[in-house]
C-alpha cells in the first residue's frame, strides 16, 4: 500500500452519519458556551445523566473488548484470536477517546480538567478512574502507533516494535484496574443505590461484564463490519471467543446470586416492583439466555446464534449499567430524569463519530487480516460497478 | 479544637433570621421563587441553609404542632464529600469546617453523589459553575467568632462551641428533661459523626432527617477499596509480565524446534 493513498468511501449511511456527527458537534460546542443548565435536564436531585451514563460508563465497558483480546492474544499467547486483535484495539481505542470527550462535556468547569494531575484527591475512586483512563488512552494511541507507522511516518516503526511488549501489559493492567473502579465509584452510595445493585462486589461485576462483553462487542462489529464491507467475519474465532465470555459470565451469575442471598437481597427480586423487573430483565436477557446460546454448540454455531448472543450480552451491559445510574437511584432521589434532545443528539453524534472513525481506519491500515481484505475489496468493487 | 454546632429543635420558632444572616454573610441572592423558609423551603445554590415547616403531631394527646427544622452541610467528621474529590477542592479543615476551593474544582459533581445527606447544589444556569454549600463561616471561626447564623438566633436554638462540650450538653438535656426529648442526638453517630447536633421532641424521622443513615464512616467503604489497588495493581502487573514472557518463550522454542525439525 502506497503512502498518502487515503481512501474514503461514501455510501448514504455514511452520509447519515456524517450529518449526525455535524449535528453532535455543533451542539458540543453550544453546550461548552452555554453551560450544562440550559442543555440537560440535569439538576440538583440528579447531578450525573446520560453522558456519564451512557457515554462514559457504559462506553468504558463496551471498550473492553480491547484488554481481554489483548489479554488473550498478546499475554497468554492464545494465536487463533490473533485475527481479531487489531480490530478489537482500534474499536477500543474509539471507545476510549469518546469516552474522553463525554467525561469533557459533563464537566462544569473544564478548563479544570488537568487539575487531578496536580492536586492528588488520591482518596478518590474518581482519581483512579481519572489517571487510568487517561493513561490507557495514551497507551492504547501508542499501541496504534506500531499500526500506524507502517503506512505513516515508517522511520518510527522499530520504535514502537520495540515499546510493544512494555505497552501490551500496562494496556491490560490499567483496565483491569478502573473498569473495577467504575463499580466502586457506586460503592459510596451505601444506602442510597437500590439494594439489588449495591454491593461491596460492584467493583468485581463492573471488571467481570466489562471482560465478557469484550467478545460479545467484536462479535457485533464483526458481523456489522462484514455487512458494511462485504469482508467474511472469522467464525470460529468468535465461535471460541464468546465460549471464554460464557464461562466468565458464568461464574458472575453464580456469584451475582450469591452476594444476593448472602446480602439477605434476594427476595427484591421477584417484588415485581419496577426494580426487581429491571433486574430481572438484566439478568435473563443480559445473562441467562445468552449462557444457553453459548453453551447449546448448535446455536453457537449458527450466525443467528452468535449475533443474538452478542446483541444480547451487549444490550444486558448497557442495561445494567443504565440500572445502577438510574433505575437503582430513583427510588432514593425521587423526581425523575430524563435526556434532554441536546443530551441525546450529542450521545447519538459521538458514536456517529466513532463509527465513521472506524470504517476510515480499517479502510487506509492494516486491521483486518490482509488476504480477506484484498478479496473484499474486489468483491465491493463488483458490488460498487454493479 | 473541632467546633460545632448543637441545634435545639424545640427552641427555634421560625423566625428565619439565620437564614438571612447566612444570606448577608456570604452575599447570596434571594430568590422569590426558591424561599429560604416555609413548607416549599430548600437548599439550592443561593441557600446554604433553610428553615423548613414540618407540620406533625406530639405527645400522648397528639397535639398538633408546628417544627422548623433548620438544614445546612452537617461537617461531617470523614466527609464523603472530601474523600470523594478528585482534585481536593472540598477539605476538613481541622477546627470543623468543610470547606469549598473554586480554584482546585472540575465540576464533576461526585462529591453530590457522595455525600449521605445530599447538600451540595450546583450552579446550573452558569457557564462557569461552582459547588455551592454551607462553609460554616471558617473566616469567622478563625477569628473566634461563631458562624454568622448561630450569632443572631434570638432563642439559643443554635449553640456553637466545642464538639465535646456540646455533645456532653446535649446529652445532659435530652436526659434531664427525658419525658420531653427524643433519645437521641442526629449527628452523633450518622456517617461516622458530624459538626452539627441536632436534639428534638419530635421523632427526627417526621421531621425529615435520614435516619437510615449508616453509622459507619462512609470514605470507609471506598477508601478500604482504594487501599487494595496499589497491592492489586503490582500483583496483576507481576502475573501479566510473567505470563508474556512465559508464552514468548515457549514460542521461541517451540520455532526453534520446528527449525531443527526442517533442518532435519
Amino acid at each position: 500500500m502506497a503512502a498518502k493513498n487515503w481512501s474514503f468511501r461514501m455510501t448514504p449511511t455514511r452520509a447519515v452519519l456524517m450529518a449526525l456527527a455535524a449535528i453532535g458537534g455543533a451542539l458540543m460546542v453550544y453546550r461548552l458556551v452555554v453551560g450544562l443548565g440550559p442543555t440537560t435536564n440535569l439538576s440538583d436531585e440528579w447531578p450525573w445523566g446520560m453522558w456519564i451514563g451512557f457515554d462514559v460508563l457504559t462506553g468504558v465497558a463496551l471498550a473492553g473488548g480491547g484488554y481481554s483480546t489483548c489479554l488473550l492474544v498478546n499475554i497468554m499467547g492464545i494465536k487463533k484470536f490473533a485475527p481479531i486483535a487489531r480490530a478489537a484495539l482500534l474499536t477500543s481505542l474509539i471507545g476510549y477517546l469518546l469516552v474522553m470527550v463525554g467525561l469533557f462535556l459533563d464537566i462544569g468547569r473544564w478548563f479544570n480538567f488537568w487539575r487531578p494531575f496536580v492536586s492528588w484527591g488520591h482518596t478518590s475512586i474518581l482519581f483512579e478512574v481519572f489517571w487510568c483512563v487517561s493513561l490507557y488512552t495514551t497507551v492504547q494511541l501508542l499501541e496504534f502507533g506500531e499500526i500506524a507507522t507502517e503506512k505513516v511516518g515508517k522511520r518510527w516503526h522499530n520504535i514502537f516494535k520495540k515499546i510493544l511488549p512494555v505497552l501490551l501489559i500496562v494496556g491490560v493492567l490499567l483496565p483491569t484496574l478502573h473498569q473495577s473502579s467504575l463499580g466502586s465509584l457506586y460503592v459510596i452510595e451505601v444506602g442510597k443505590l437500590y439494594p439489588l445493585w449495591w454491593s461491596l462486589l460492584l467493583p468485581i461485576f463492573f471488571l467481570m461484564s466489562s471482560f465478557f462483553v469484550g467478545p460479545a462487542m467484536v462479535s457485533l462489529e464483526s458481523l456489522l463490519s462484514s455487512r458494511a464491507t462485504g469482508h467474511k467475519p472469522e467464525y470460529n474465532v468468535l465461535q471460541s471467543l464468546i465460549k471464554i465470555a460464557g464461562y466468565m459470565m458464568l461464574v458472575y451469575l453464580v456469584l451475582k446470586i450469591g452476594d444476593l442471598f448472602y446480602r439477605g437481597a434476594a427476595g427484591l427480586v421477584f417484588a415485581g416492583n419496577l426494580e426487581g423487573n429491571m433486574f430481572l430483565l438484566e439478568m435473563i436477557a443480559g445473562i441467562i439466555i445468552p449462557l444457553i446460546i453459548c453453551f447449546t454448540p448448535k446455536l453457537r454455531n449458527s450466525k443467528a446464534g452468535l449475533a443474538t448472543f452478542s446483541v444480547l450480552v451487549v444490550a444486558g451491559v448497557i442495561i445494567n449499567r443504565m440500572n445502577v445510574v438510574f433505575t437503582g437511584m430513583s427510588d432514593y432521589i425521587g423526581g425523575s430524569y430524563f435526556p434532554s434532545a441536546i443530551e441525546w443528539l450529542v450521545s447519538i453524534g459521538l458514536v456517529a463519530m466513532g463509527v465513521l472513525g472506524y470504517l476510515f481506519i480499517v479502510e487506509n491500515f492494516n486491521i483486518v487480516p490482509k488476504e480477506h481484505h484484498e478479496v473484499h475489496e474486489e468483491t465491493d468493487a463488483v458490488r460498487h460497478t454493479a | 479544637m473541632s467546633k460545632a454546632v448543637l441545634v435545639d429543635i424545640t427552641k427555634c420558632v421560625g423566625c428565619g433570621s439565620c437564614g438571612v444572616a447566612c444570606k448577608m454573610w456570604n452575599n447570596l441572592e434571594y430568590r422569590k421563587e426558591s424561599p429560604m423558609l416555609g413548607k416549599d423551603s430548600k437548599l439550592d445554590a443561593e441557600n446554604w441553609t433553610n428553615i423548613k415547616l414540618v407540620e406533625t403531631e406530639t405527645g400522648a394527646e397528639k397535639q398538633s404542632v408546628w417544627r422548623f427544622v433548620k438544614n445546612q452541610c452537617l461537617h461531617c467528621e470523614e466527609p464523603a464529600c472530601v474523600s470523594a474529590c478528585f482534585s481536593k477542592a472540598l477539605q476538613k479543615t481541622k477546627s470543623g469546617p468543610v470547606v469549598y476551593h473554586t480554584n482546585l474544582c472540575v465540576g464533576c459533581r461526585y462529591c453530590m453523589l457522595a455525600c449521605p445527606f445530599d447538600i451540595p447544589k450546583y450552579e446550573w444556569g452558569k457557564v462557569i459553575p461552582r459547588i455551592r454549600k454551607c462553609q460554616m463561616c471558617p473566616g469567622r471561626i478563625k477569628e473566634g467568632n461563631s458562624p454568622a447564623c448561630t450569632e443572631v438566633c434570638p432563642t439559643n436554638a443554635l449553640t456553637f462551641g466545642e464538639h465535646k462540650d456540646l455533645l456532653k450538653q446535649a446529652r445532659a438535656t435530652i436526659n434531664n428533661n427525658n419525658k420531653k426529648y427524643v433519645q437521641h442526638i442526629f449527628g452523633e453517630k450518622e456517617a461516622g459523626g458530624t459538626a452539627w447536633l441536632y436534639i428534638s421532641d419530635v421523632p427526627f424521622k417526621e421531621l425529615g432527617f435520614r435516619t437510615d443513615v449508616t453509622t459507619q464512616a462512609v470514605p470507609y467503604y471506598t477508601e478500604s477499596i482504594m487501599h487494595l489497588t496499589p497491592a492489586v495493581g503490582l500483583t496483576w502487573g507481576a502475573l501479566l509480565t510473567g505470563m508474556y514472557v512465559y508464552n514468548r518463550r515457549r514460542n521461541t522454542i517451540a520455532n526453534e524446534e520446528n527449525d531443527n525439525k526442517k533442518g532435519k
